[in-house]
């Protein structure tokens, strides 16, 4: 089968991908693992006929939060080499607590059986399916995920924003403030005394 | 290409993401990007048992679960440049002084 030989290629590239984010000593080629993660994720979403999903996941992430990451990577100076120190004495520990979650994982999976799958509606495309749900049933949480995305965005621009002293900056509220009767003053000036301030 | 197969997908992606925290433990930009794989294969499981139990809800929620996790990853690489402006420093066993 085509689709079987596609998801053990995907799925491979994506387990690989993700070693690489947690294992190489580069910051930005963990990052451009965990994009190629991504991408191969967004494939088996295809492969499981989430389409519209399998092209957020390249928009959103791919095209907005890896790219974040990538950003602050770079804008950071920071010795990572320094920050490894110490991992390898970690690694025991979280090879162990791994290896015990993966075999509760395994355990739980052998108890799932879901034979075959049910089809969706073959003459409705998958973003339309969507749209009709999320705009319906699901309408006061698509609220409150905006209510959130917005907190998100006021809240980054609140951390990071930096108010430098030492700039010169239009102060527009004072300049409209001015009035005329601040800024000039009508002297009537005797002939020969010049004026006085 | 079962249920399982990709169920059994997102729990390795999961323990990568949990070992690569305990590997990393004190990058937090890495802590970071491993919470986005566990987050990942969250959502690897919400769709493969939507499309397995034919029931849109589960993509639904994956539409949700990647708007929190935009925001997640905006607001701690925030926060990451802010301290990071004060101290010099991501390693997280420095994040401990509280101090304003």
């Amino acid at each position: 089968m085509v689709a079987d030989l596609v998801f053990y290629i995907f799925s491979a590239i994506t387990v690989a991908a993700a070693i690489g984010v947690i294992a190489s000593r580069n910051q930005v080629h963990s990052v451009l693992f965990l994009i190629l993660a991504f991408f191969n994720v967004a494939g088996l979403f295809v492969l499981l006929e989430a389409e519209f999903l399998a092209a957020i996941l390249v928009i959103v992430y791919m095209g907005a939060v890896a790219v974040l990451f990538l950003f602050v990577v770079m804008m950071l100076n920071v010795d990572f080499e320094e920050l490894r120190k110490g991992a390898v004495e970690h690694l025991p520990m979280g090879l162990f607590i791994g290896a015990l979650i993966l075999v509760e994982f395994g355990f739980i999976l052998s108890g799932i059986h879901v034979e075959g799958h049910a089809h969706q509606a073959a003459n409705i495309s998958n973003t339309q399916l969507i749209g009709q749900v999320l705009f319906t049933k699901f309408l006061l949480p698509f609220e409150v995920a905006s209510l959130i995305l917005l907190v998100a965005l006021i809240g980054a621009v609140v951390l990071t924003y930096r108010r430098r002293k030492d700039v010169k900056r239009q102060d527009i509220s004072a300049q409209i403030a001015r009035r005329r009767e601040d800024a000039v003053e009508l002297v009537k000036v005797a002939s020969g005394q010049g004026a006085k301030p | 290409m079962s249920l399982n197969h990709f169920l059994l997908l997102s729990a390795m992606l999961f323990t990568i993401g949990i070992v690569g925290i305990f590997l990393n433990r004190r990058n937090m930009i890495i802590i970071l990007m491993s919470i986005e794989l566990i987050l990942l294969a969250v959502n690897i499981n919400f769709v493969a048992f939507s499309h397995y139990l034919g029931d849109v809800s589960g993509q639904i929620f994956t539409f949700f679960v990647l708007t929190v996790a935009a925001a997640e990853a905006a607001i701690g690489l925030a926060i990451l440049v802010a301290f990071f402006r004060n101290r010099a420093t991501i390693d997280v066993e420095e994040i401990d002084t509280l101090k304003g």
